[in-house]
């Protein structure tokens, strides 16, 4: 028969010999191999028990930060809005009352707060471009929710809890931060 | 004189029925030892099966480096319980043009099929208890192994019943290749124990266990007679490599495509009762029963005739899981045949194979029966 097109490629098909005829060996080889397969280490990762440690450089969940005596840092500057290139965050600010300085660190401050985390795409630019060391992504992600309003992080979601009240969950909210600004410096 | 031979003739059916009922030995007592036996072992193998379905998970992960199910219960051993229930409360769907009763008699013939085999196999030797002799077999049949093989071959009926009132193509398709696949195995397996059978020279599954128990393995005796043997029952389970009645990627789910709920459950939970009758059959043929190490006379031990029964079944157990691993070791290694490579295997390999051997064995006994001499 004339060949259809001139890129055919003959393939040798040689008989099968006596032992491939038999099957087993090849059936016995690759059982041999699966059971190897026993003794392998296994990958995963057993999840809500053991997870993976991050990378120093993970862009999580945003946090707001307080300075040593649990003020907070945020002046409602706008500059993370700005620099948002998802436009997650809207703000809305107000000025400091007096009594409320052991509250807020400077004359202004965001009332509210918001960043919108299906919006935001965590490329870390609101961290940037903070002049007060204000706001930064933590080494946690955004966990699954029902509702999505409820991806709309407000200011009580976002702040870092208060050094002084709670030591031991601002430690744990800070992570590996403080070791990283330590290096850094 | 006549009124005396009516009394002779009375008290003769008497003393005959009474014989009858001696020679039967059926007394309370009886009925109520095999009613306990039958119900653990229906039970056991229900249990059994229920592990098997947990056990191929994990083998089937542990073989492909992944962890299986571990999260219901301490290593997922509640699994097969979530399982069941699922399939317990799933709903019951039961297609508007099948043939109802058809379609029910179908999972139910199945499951009636695959405990119905382990009526005749012997679990261990007898136990002494409130002075009696117990046997550890429900039924010590003298055809055991044909009744088997009648059984088995009855299982197909389950498969075929349910794909053709299923009213579904697929199903159908699916159910007339298990009814040819088995037919086709189930000739070489046939023959392939008519060899085993010249050798032990009976067909009680527990004159064969005591026969090996003193001798040798049949294994040892019929190693291609095992060979064949142990690649039907792949077949006639419908395991992997040959389950091309549900092979999902051409039939949907084959036979049990339109099934749901329990009624699937039972056709799942019938192929694994079946692994495991297939199982403890090719122990009990092959590999000495509840015979503890083969050459090894257990008598001389010097351990209870209790104890070494429960070893007995012990050693039948840890026959049987070895099986069952072999089981799923193969089917998560070997990939599906397709339909004419598997008529090729059955038919043109297999059955001349299971012939040779037959042959061979054959000439063998009955050279040795004369000696060795033509």
């Amino acid at each position: 028969m004339q060949a259809l097109t001139t890129r055919v490629k003959e393939v040798e098909r040689k008989k099968l010999s006596f032992m491939e005829k038999l099957y087993l060996p090849a059936i016995f080889k690759g059982m041999f191999i699966t059971f190897m397969h026993i003794f392998k280490k296994k990958p995963t990762i057993n999840y809500p028990e053991k997870k993976r440690p991050f990378s120093p450089v993970f862009r999580g969940l945003h946090i707001l930060n307080r300075d040593e005596e649990g003020r907070e840092n945020c002046t409602a500057c706008g500059l993370c809005a700005v620099a948002c290139p998802a436009e997650a965050i809207t703000m809305e600010a107000a000025e400091r009352q007096i009594g409320e300085e052991n509250l807020y660190r400077e004359e202004k401050y965001a009332a509210k707060y918001e960043i919108n985390m299906l919006r935001c795409i965590f490329c870390g630019l609101c961290e940037e471009a903070c002049p007060k060391d204000a706001i930064y992504l933590s080494e946690t992600f955004a966990p699954a929710d029902y509702q999505r309003k409820q991806f709309v992080y407000s200011k009580e979601e976002l702040l870092i809890p208060h050094p002084i009240e709670q030591p031991e969950a601002y430690k744990k909210a800070l992570g590996n931060r403080s070791k990283k600004e330590t290096a850094n410096q | 004189m006549r009124r005396n031979d009516a009394a002779i003739k009375i008290n003769a059916g008497n003393k005959k029925i009474k014989m009858h009922l001696v020679l039967l030995n059926i007394d309370l007592a009886l009925l109520i030892e095999k009613l306990v036996l039958i119900i653990i072992v229906v039970m056991a193998s229900l249990g059994i099966a229920m592990y098997t379905t947990f056990a191929e998970r994990k083998v089937a992960a542990i073989l492909q480096d992944r962890r299986g199910p571990n999260r219901a219960g301490p290593f997922g051993l509640l699994q097969p319980l979530a399982d069941g229930l699922k399939l317990f409360f799933k709903e019951e769907i039961i297609p508007n043009f099948s043939s109802k009763f058809l379609f029910i008699l179908g999972p139910s013939l199945a499951m009636l099929t695959a405990i119905m085999t382990s009526a005749v196999i012997p679990w261990g030797n007898n136990v002494h208890f409130f002075g009696r002799d117990i046997s550890l077999q429900i039924a010590d049949v003298d055809v055991g192994i044909l009744y088997v093989f009648g059984v088995v071959s009855l299982g197909v009926y389950g498969i075929m019943i349910g794909s053709w009132a299923s009213n579904n193509k697929f199903s159908l398709m699916g159910g007339m290749r298990a009814a040819s696949q088995i037919i086709s195995y189930e000739l070489a397996m046939g023959i392939s124990l008519i060899a085993l059978i010249m050798v032990t020279g009976n067909l009680s599954l527990k004159a064969m266990v005591v026969q090996q128990q003193a001798g040798a393995w049949n294994v040892f005796y019929q190693p291609l007679g095992f060979l064949i043997f142990l690649i039907c029952a792949f077949a006639e389970c419908n395991r992997t490599p040959f389950d091309l009645p549900e092979a999902e990627n051409e039939l949907i789910g084959g036979y049990h495509t339109e099934y749901s709920s329990m009624k699937l459950g039972f056709y799942l939970f019938s192929e694994y009762i079946n692994m495991f009758v297939s199982s403890v059959i090719m122990s009990t043929l092959f590999f000495g029963g509840y015979d503890v190490l083969p050459f090894v006379d257990e008598s001389k031990w010097g351990i209870s005739e209790n104890w070494m029964a429960l070893i007995g079944v012990g050693a039948l157990m840890a026959k049987v899981v070895f099986f069952l691993f072999v089981f799923m070791w193969v089917r998560w290694t070997i990939p599906r045949f397709r339909y004419d490579q598997l008529m090729r295997l059955g038919w043109k390999i297999l059955i001349p194979l299971a012939l040779a051997n037959m042959l061979a064995t054959g000439a063998i006994v009955l050279l040795k029966q004369n000696h060795w001499h033509f």
